[in-house]
């Protein structure tokens, strides 16, 4: 598991299997597209920013999360 | 056509709406589609992280394919705030970059916080935004803004969500006559005189919310709403008659009446 402040909320994500070291122990993190799959968000239009910079879209697979990441996702509501 | 042209890009409408504050999702589209309204502003929040998957999208609703979305900084105090919030809307909506910027100042009176505004409005045209700025009704203000390379100035009415209509139409006067970029009456239009007051003054254009969401109906408001906004403009073009006061003129020819002729003055 790895600890994410997610949208101002600390979350725990578990590190998917692959990404496992030989003993268990995470060579990385899961991937923000991991995440989001996790959080049932991904293909919704919604944008995503990891410690203060944008994740564009096309770094969803590659860029990997570490313990203690500040993310912040975001949709498009009512407002004027 | 008297197209409304802002950042080179005509729009049919010289009415922008806000999306906040509807019942739901179908009265927002209602009223949007009711306002005949091109460009349309929303607001970036934070995902509901227990939110259902099947929940609907207002981009869902208020597709960008037919209407340009404009993203705001609605309830940002600072312009850190602000200038994150509209680099995730630009990713949100695939690299769109046409933004309202607003810093506010104060939380009872909304008012926004100009020292904050122009400087985040600064960073953000560096970066590449086209940036429409919410500004007090400060002419100097409005200059600042246009001179720095914002794409249109969008001076208060009166205060956010207030409704009192245009309290100060001298210094929308001197904005107007001052700016060489589209000047939007932003907020405090109550009702459809207001927003045919705002045209007639020479605004380019008028954006409001509650005045049409918190309206009895917000349908029929909406398109009350569209009228005045043409209306107004065409006054204006029309170029309206002087004001008289005390030297009224008859409409009607003053000779040939029946009862012989005009009334003798003393």
């Amino acid at each position: 598991m790895i600890q994410l402040t997610i949208n101002g909320q600390l979350q725990s994500l578990p590190v998917p299997e692959r990404t496992q070291g030989s003993e268990g122990c995470p060579v990385s993190g899961p991937t923000v597209a991991q995440l989001l799959a996790h959080m049932a968000l991904q293909g919704k239009r919604i944008a995503v920013e990891r410690n203060g910079e944008i994740v564009p879209r096309s770094q969803y697979g590659e860029q990997v999360l570490a313990s203690g990441d500040r993310l912040e996702i975001v949709v498009a509501v009512g407002g004027g | 056509m008297d197209d409304f042209v802002v950042a080179g890009t005509a729009y049919s409408s010289r009415l922008l709406v806000g999306t906040g504050k509807y019942r739901d999702f179908d009265e927002t589209r209602e009223a949007v589609d009711a306002s005949g309204a091109r460009i349309v502003t929303v607001a970036i929040r934070r995902t509901n992280l227990g939110q259902n998957p099947g929940e609907p999208n207002l981009l869902d609703v208020l597709p960008p394919s037919r209407y340009t979305i404009l993203p705001n900084t609605a309830g940002c105090y600072t312009l850190e705030d602000a200038v994150r919030t509209l680099r995730l809307a630009r990713e949100l909506l695939e690299g769109h970059t046409l933004v309202k910027l607003e810093v506010l100042g104060d939380p009872r009176t909304l008012y926004p916080n100009m020292a904050e505004t122009l400087k985040a409005a600064e960073i953000l045209i560096k970066e590449g935004f086209q940036v429409m700025a919410y500004t007090s009704d400060d002419p100097v203000a409005a200059r600042q803004l246009e001179e720095m390379g914002c794409v249109a100035v969008m001076p208060l009415a009166s205060l956010i969500g207030s409704g009192m209509g245009i309290l100060n139409p001298w210094n929308l006067q001197i904005i107007i006559d001052n700016a060489n970029v589209p000047v939007i009456v932003d907020a405090g239009v109550g009702t459809a005189s207001d927003a045919a007051i705002a045209m007639e003054l020479g605004c380019d254009g008028v954006l409001m919310n509650t005045a049409i969401a918190a309206a009895r109906d917000p349908v029929l408001m909406a398109s009350a709403m569209k009228k005045a906004v043409e209306a107004g403009r065409e006054a204006y073009l029309a170029g309206r008659m002087e004001k008289r006061l005390y030297s009224a003129s008859a409409s009607s020819p003053t000779s040939g009446l029946i009862a012989g002729g005009a009334k003798k003055t003393a």
